[in-house]
């Protein structure tokens, strides 16, 4: 039996499934994290899969700021997660609120309401720069899973 | 048949973004749909009270990612007729090449998750690659790949030389022949017209009645468009608006397929007639004065309304998006469809829900 979960502990390593929540954000991030998935950039090679099912995820991608209507389900979603699990926050606004953190409707940034464990700044970033988010958040995924 | 309540979103797997639908379904046919809005809403409009109408450009473009540039001329365009400014001739041509570039893009994503919605995930890649091309023109020309902030009050940041000129020409030489080469197994493909043919209907009556807008109006066969407004250098470029009668989901994808190779011309028709000239002139003084602006998006009709007060800043700044105008629209479709086709037919209005809540 223990052969078996020392198994899976590594080998969820290799294979993270992704997933990705919109929480208030102007589609930029969105529409880049999703470039990632398309052959020019293709994270499925590293065995990465976007999944629409929270109990399916190992890693939270959060893009956009917080808001008053969306924080319970941010909040919810994350909660449904199993452990370990990993929240990488893409983009100014979830990362501060970015332009955004004055307006009457906002939070502010992801880790208001989650804990974060990688932060990806650029508005929008790169489809590179969240690749390198969502490695770094790997490496966390690693020791969390490890430990 | 008793009839069940079932939710659809705010976090569904075939929506980019949050929107929330109730679904009233008798076994397996939806009989009533109301949508939930509210999972985005920042509240952008009311920054005008601390943001100078400069600084305003940065903020509208964040309205959406999707269609930045054109959110960002529509304002630009009321502040300059606010304030009496003339743009220069170059400044529009420029600001058309944009604007129709981000079109292709926006059309070429939605083709994409369109593709996706009804499960064709080999055609959703195909467009999405294309599309990397039209991103690569965005970011060596603006230096961003999506917000890519090329307006100002006054005119524009940017030029374009004619080396980029030409290297833009032959990039979208090679996007126009990816685009048509994928003609036949878009629009004519057996499965495809199985899942979008005749399924999420609205006839041009509706569509009047209910004041669609943009490409779900012009599947209705009203070919009504803003551009024929003739903003910006729309009046020195040909155009006609693209309509195609039928009014399912299948017509609104075949005008969106249409728009995006038209746009790919009026950005070649823009960048052969691009005169000489300044690119923004110096803005004096403080928008004083109401205007309401028009624009077409992507997704259709942008309305600016602003309202200015005699100092820096903007007493009201009320955006109307295409989006919220196409919902209405897509509460009529909805009953009668299996659930199946739910997804299908709500991508068929292209929603943004980030414009739509702002």
């Amino acid at each position: 039996m223990q052969a078996i979960l020392d198994f899976i502990k590594s080998s969820r390593i290799k294979s993270p499934w992704l997933m990705h929540f919109d929480c208030g954000s102007c589609n930029g991030c969105d529409i880049e994290t999703l470039a990632c998935l398309t052959p020019v950039y293709d994270v499925e090679r590293f065995g990465i899969v976007n999944v629409g099912n929270p109990k399916h995820a190992d890693i939270l991608i959060v893009s956009g700021t917080v808001n008053h209507r969306n924080k319970k389900v941010l909040a919810n979603l994350y909660e449904q997660m199993p452990h370990p699990k990993v929240v990488v926050a893409i983009g100014a606004c979830g990362l501060s609120g970015g332009v955004f953190r004055e307006a009457p409707n906002v939070v502010g940034g992801i880790d208001k309401v989650i804990p974060v464990d990688a932060y990806v700044p650029g508005c929008p970033p790169k489809p590179e720069a969240i690749i390198d988010g969502v490695v770094l958040g790997l490496q966390k995924f690693a020791e969390k899973s490890l430990a | 048949m008793a009839q069940t309540i079932l939710p659809f979103g705010p976090q569904h797997p075939v929506l980019p973004e949050p929107i929330h639908l109730k679904l009233t379904v008798e076994d397996e046919i939806v009989v009533d749909a109301l949508p939930a809005l509210g999972y985005v809403h920042r509240g952008l409009e009311k920054l005008c009270d601390i943001r100078d109408y400069n600084q305003m450009v940065q903020i509208v473009e964040r309205v959406c990612g999707i269609c930045s540039k054109i959110h960002a001329m529509c304002y630009c365009q009321g502040i300059e007729e606010m304030m009496g400014v003339e743009v220069p001739d170059r400044a529009k041509f420029l600001r058309v090449i944009w604007s129709e570039l981000h079109r292709v893009h926006s059309h070429l994503l939605w083709l994409g998750l369109f593709a996706d919605a009804f499960g064709f995930e080999a055609l959703f890649y195909q467009f999405w690659k294309i599309r990397e091309k039209v991103m690569d023109i965005n970011e060596a020309t603006t230096g961003n790949r999506v917000i890519v902030s090329v307006n100002q009050v006054g005119g524009v940041r940017r030029d374009l030389s004619a080396e980029q000129l030409r290297w833009i020409d032959a990039e979208l030489k090679v996007v126009e022949a990816q685009v048509r080469a994928l003609r036949a197994t878009t629009l004519d493909d057996y499965t495809v017209k199985k899942r979008t043919k005749g399924i999420g209907v609205l006839s041009s009556a509706q569509a009047m009645e209910l004041g669609a807008a943009g490409p779900t109006l012009r599947g209705s066969g009203v070919a009504q468009d803003m551009r024929q407004l003739k903003y910006a250098a729309f009046d020195r470029l040909d155009f006609q608006p693209i309509s195609y009668p039928d009014g399912d989901s299948w017509s609104r994808c075949a005008v969106r397929y249409d728009e995006t190779l038209q746009s790919i011309d009026l950005v070649r028709q823009a960048m052969a007639r691009l005169p000489e000239g300044e690119l923004s002139v110096k803005v004096k003084g403080k928008p004083e004065g109401e205007v309401v602006t028009r624009v077409e998006q992507p997704r259709g009709e942008l309305l600016y309304y602003l309202k200015g007060n005699g100092t820096n800043n903007l007493d009201r700044c009320r955006i109307r998006t295409p989006t919220f105008a196409n919902i209405p629209p897509l509460v009529v479709m909805l009953p009668g469809l299996e659930l199946a086709d739910v997804p299908v037919v709500v991508l068929s209005i292209d929603p943004c829900i980030s414009c739509t809540e702002r």
